[in-house]
């Protein structure tokens, strides 16, 4: 298949950015990212600069990749990050948009990469139980009921993309962080320092330049790992919670 | 040559006994003197994350280094299955001792006894510490956790979340170190990757680091590194590992002195998704825990394995009766469960005789059908419905439990081959997913440099010849919440006098000016192939000449072949861009070139090593029904391997001793 690529690129986070057009030959059993292998090992054969883009395990789970496909956090399919997605859903002759992720918290560093490391700042403000290695008690003498742990799990799944942010109108980091309080919170290891964790989390998110949520549910809609906003409505009462009741 | 004596410095004792007595009995440093001394530990997957984040509660200043964004993007992240540990909640029989023997004998003699045992007996500890941390392992009704079965083992001990075991994991050794990162007792230095080791009167005290955002060159000071950098089975270009994932840091040891232990060791995974053209970029794995319930085959006849890798039949369209299922024939005992390099071998084996299932003619099938009818049935059953339950409602409900343990693999399967495994049985084969082999460390996980330590699939140290499934997670994790917390102390104990190290002496600095050299030299060559083209052409020469099978023939070619292929990368690679910036193609650029000399070092241990063990076969060394045939009295011994600074590749040699488990042919039958 023939594609035509309108590809995103700026030098540095200083630079100004702008749209170029490229053209590039895919097959439809290739990767999203496999394809941009192909354009980019096509510039280096003209001696041009390869196009920037974040990518590391290409199964789905790790987090890096970070871009948006004809406006689209990961591009048209649900539930599916950038790099497991296939150019068997592309047609033959399509213009394919492909720009970064954007926000305020996550500026651009070149091309299409983006720094998220405002998301490892927030995971340092409280998104952890304090336990020290070897003070652990036996891991079955706390049974934990199946579908509560089912449900942390479902919370955990985050792999810390972004896409949410990148689909909020606001910027927002709500799903992100409200996720990684379920996932503790819900769980009686991480009941103990709960309040805390939800207050000192939701400050830090603000602090970073994330944006207010205002419940469009886009970050739900785009997140590759379909972490719910039911984690949002209970942050939202957990932090409530902590305000009027904390210390 | 150099004069190196290799000393396991195994403790004295029974091997029950040793660890917990070595632990009682070894040197300490005390609360006031950890706050004067610093460790800089390379690499945040499993056993970096857990390393640095132990070493800093325990109060040491910790410098902790990852060439990702984040640390929580490190390859552990996409382990799925599991992770073993001998709890025995299943009361089936699993012990501490047990699981040290599936582990030693699983990894066909070849690995260290001691080492082996404090590693089962770390493994019940980290499943109360994940549990601790809030990773969500999978649970049973009445609230306890689960357990299933992996390869080359007896008895149900592997935990897990999902198929997700790994990133569970990792987020939970991740949070562990943030919460340090947010104290100050560690500091984290994302997206600098190690480029050298320094060495300061023959011991370990520092790194040089490239800023990969701003390109610039940095000297880190400490008394101590660990490296916990990961496997290299990416010298294969394919792999199953992650795109940056590479052997640099290892490797930069090894040109400092440090030895490469049994570096043909590769697990060769037999459930991966198949190559489907030349741009493939990496495999994916569909994990071992498919296994419990997938049962492998293909057609008995060549015209019907023919007829479905022209696309006129599908595999369902096979009759029962024209089916194989080879390794339930070949292996009654195991079944489809037999360990890893067997089960590879064996798919090798049914694709060599012609009837392999893709259009490539290299894969196999892996089928749920029968999985799928039996959980409907036992569903129907629990839910009442009787016996006249229709055979479609059977398949809705088996369906269902199959989805429940392995939804997310299934998922992942349909997306990248846009085929549906519910439906059609899954084509799969085998490939390059992990590496036993690694720097050589002693009981203390000390190299043989001083001061340098090496952790998880970057040692060589557990796993022998081929590793168990849901093992590496455990080795990770032991080696950095239970292990190097201790031993670290043997070494540091001797510098509490040793002031703060200064990074400007001079050797930082002619370590800083050799990286930059070999940066310039890189870029300046100004040739005409990208890094990529060579790094496919190294991979295939390794898995044509060091993959599943090998031989002396292939191996000495391949030797010449990436002696050549190395010396037309110093002169015609392309690297556009510059040092000085946020630059993916020179990053690439240094690691494809530390490939390119491991890669050699691979197939120089695989022609040394004259028998067929675990991952490495040799087609010259095999029993009359094509099983490996060991050579116990000529190979027990570690191969480690210097690269000298005359750029001579040696052999040194541990010797192996057994004395708590008779060395018998591995029999899965």
């Amino acid at each position: 298949m023939n594609l035509q690529l309108k590809i995103w690129r700026q030098k540095n986070a200083e630079s100004k950015g702008y749209f170029e057009t490229y053209k590039v030959e895919a097959t439809e059993h290739m990767s999203f990212l496999e394809m941009l292998d192909v354009l980019n090992e096509q510039l280096i054969q003209e001696k041009k600069e390869p196009v920037v883009f974040e990518h590391d395990c290409r199964e789905g789970i790790c987090g890096a990749c970070s871009m948006v496909i004809n406006g689209q956090p990961h591009g048209p399919m649900a539930a599916t990050t950038t790099c497991q997605l296939h150019m068997r859903h592309f047609k033959n002759g399509q213009t394919i948009t492909i720009e970064p992720f954007r926000a305020k918290a996550f500026p651009i560093l070149k091309d299409l990469s983006v720094d998220r490391s405002s998301f490892d700042s927030i995971i340092q403000s409280g998104g952890y139980i304090s336990v020290n290695t070897g003070q652990a008690p036996d891991g079955n003498s706390i049974p934990i009921e199946k579908d509560l742990a089912g449900k942390a799990f479902d919370a955990a799944t985050c792999i810390g993309c972004g896409a949410c942010v990148a689909a909020c109108p606001n910027g927002s980091a709500m799903l992100f962080t409200s996720a990684k309080v379920s996932h503790l919170g819900l769980l009686p290891q991480g009941e103990v320092e709960h309040k805390r964790r939800v207050k000192n989390m939701v400050e830090q998110m603000d602090k970073e330049g994330f944006g207010m949520c205002s419940n469009t549910k886009a970050c739900e809609a785009e997140c590759p790992k379909e972490i719910s906003v039911e984690n949002i409505a209970r942050l939202n009462r957990n932090y409530m919670n902590s305000i009027l009741t904390g210390e | 040559m150099s004069n190196i004596k290799l000393e396991s410095n195994v403790p004295e004792g029974p091997l029950a006994e040793k660890w917990t007595k070595y632990r009682g009995s070894m040197n300490l440093v005390a609360p006031n003197n950890k706050r004067r001394i610093d460790v800089i530990v390379v690499g945040t997957g499993l056993a970096g994350a857990s390393a640095a984040a132990t070493l800093g509660e325990l109060g040491y200043n910790v410098h902790v280094f990852t060439f990702h964004d984040s640390p929580r993007r490190a390859h552990s992240i996409a382990a799925q299955g599991g992770i073993n540990a001998a709890k025995n909640y299943q009361n089936d029989g699993d012990s501490v001792y047990r699981l040290f023997y599936d582990t030693i004998k699983g990894g066909d003699y070849r690995s260290r006894e001691a080492n082996v045992h404090r590693l089962a007996e770390a493994s019940t500890d980290i499943i109360d510490q994940c549990v601790a941390q809030g990773v969500p392992f999978a649970r049973e009704y009445g609230g306890l956790l689960a357990n299933r079965s992996f390869g080359g083992v007896q008895v149900s001990r592997t935990f897990y979340a999902r198929g997700q075991t790994g990133q569970q994991l990792l987020i939970g050794a991740y949070q562990a170190l943030s919460r340090q990162v947010a104290t100050g007792k560690v500091k984290l230095y994302n997206r600098h990757e190690m480029l050298d080791l320094v060495k300061v009167d023959g011991k370990a005290r520092g790194i040089i680091t490239r800023n990969l955002l701003t390109g610039k060159l940095e000297r880190f000071a400490a008394h101590c590194v660990v490296l916990a950098t990961g496997g290299y089975g990416n010298v294969f270009y394919l792999s199953t590992n992650a795109m940056g994932s590479n052997v640099s840091a290892g490797w930069r040891a090894v040109r400092k002195g440090a030895l490469m232990a049994n570096p043909c060791f590769t697990q060769i995974h037999p459930t991966c998704i198949p190559v489907s053209g030349e741009y493939q970029s990496k495999l994916t794995l569909m994990s071992e825990s498919l296994r419990n319930d997938g049962r492998v085959w293909v057609p008995k006849k060549a015209e019907d394995a023919a007829a479905i890798r022209e696309g006129r039949m599908k595999g369902n369209d096979i009759a029962e009766e024209d089916r194989d299922y080879y390794l339930e024939r070949r292996y009654p005992a195991f079944g489809n469960l037999v360990p890893r390099d067997v089960a590879s071998r064996a798919a090798k084996t049914a694709c060599d005789e012609g009837n392999g299932v893709a259009p490539t003619g290299l894969a196999v099938f892996l089928d749920f059908a029968a999985a799928i009818e039996r959980y409907g049935k036992a569903e129907a059953y629990s839910l009442g419905l009787g016996d006249n339950v229709s055979d479609a409602k059977i398949r809705e409900l088996g369906e269902k439990v199959v989805e429940q343990k392995y939804g997310n693999l299934f998922e992942m399967y349909e997306k990248i081959t846009g085929e549906n495994p519910y439906k059609n049985p899954m084509k799969i084969f085998p490939a390059v997913h992990y590496t036993m082999g690694g720097l050589w460390v002693d009981y203390n996980l000390e190299t043989n440099v001083s001061g340098l330590f090496a952790l998880g699939e970057a040692n060589f140290s557990d796993h022998g010849a081929n590793r168990l499934g849901a093992s590496a997670l455990m080795q990770g994790l032991a080696d950095g919440y239970f292990v190097i917390p201790y031993t670290i102390g043997q070494f540091l104990s001797k510098e509490i006098r040793t002031p703060k190290i200064k990074n400007d002496s001079p050797e930082f600095m002619a370590a800083e000016k050799a990286v930059q050299e070999r940066l310039d030299k890189l870029l300046n060559i100004k040739g005409n192939q990208s890094v990529e083209s060579f790094h496919r052409r190294l991979g295939k020469y390794m898995w044509e000449y060091c993959g599943m099978a090998r031989n002396a023939e292939g191996l000495n070619k391949g030797i010449k072949l990436i002696q050549a292929l190395r010396e037309e990368f110093y002169k015609d690679v392309f690297i556009p861009g510059a040092a000085d910036e946020y630059n993916p193609e020179l990053e690439k650029a240094t690691r494809v070139a530390d490939f390119l000399e491991l890669g050699e070092v691979m197939m120089r241990d695989a022609l040394n090593r004259e028998e067929s063990c675990g991952g490495h076969f040799r087609e010259e060394y095999k029993t009359e029904d094509g099983e490996a045939r060991r050579n116990d009295e000529d190979f027990t011994y570690v191969a480690a391997w210097e690269w000298d600074e005359e750029n001579n590749i040696n052999l040194h040699k541990e010797q192996l001793e057994f004395n708590n488990v008779e060395l018998k042919t591995r029999s899965y039958k």
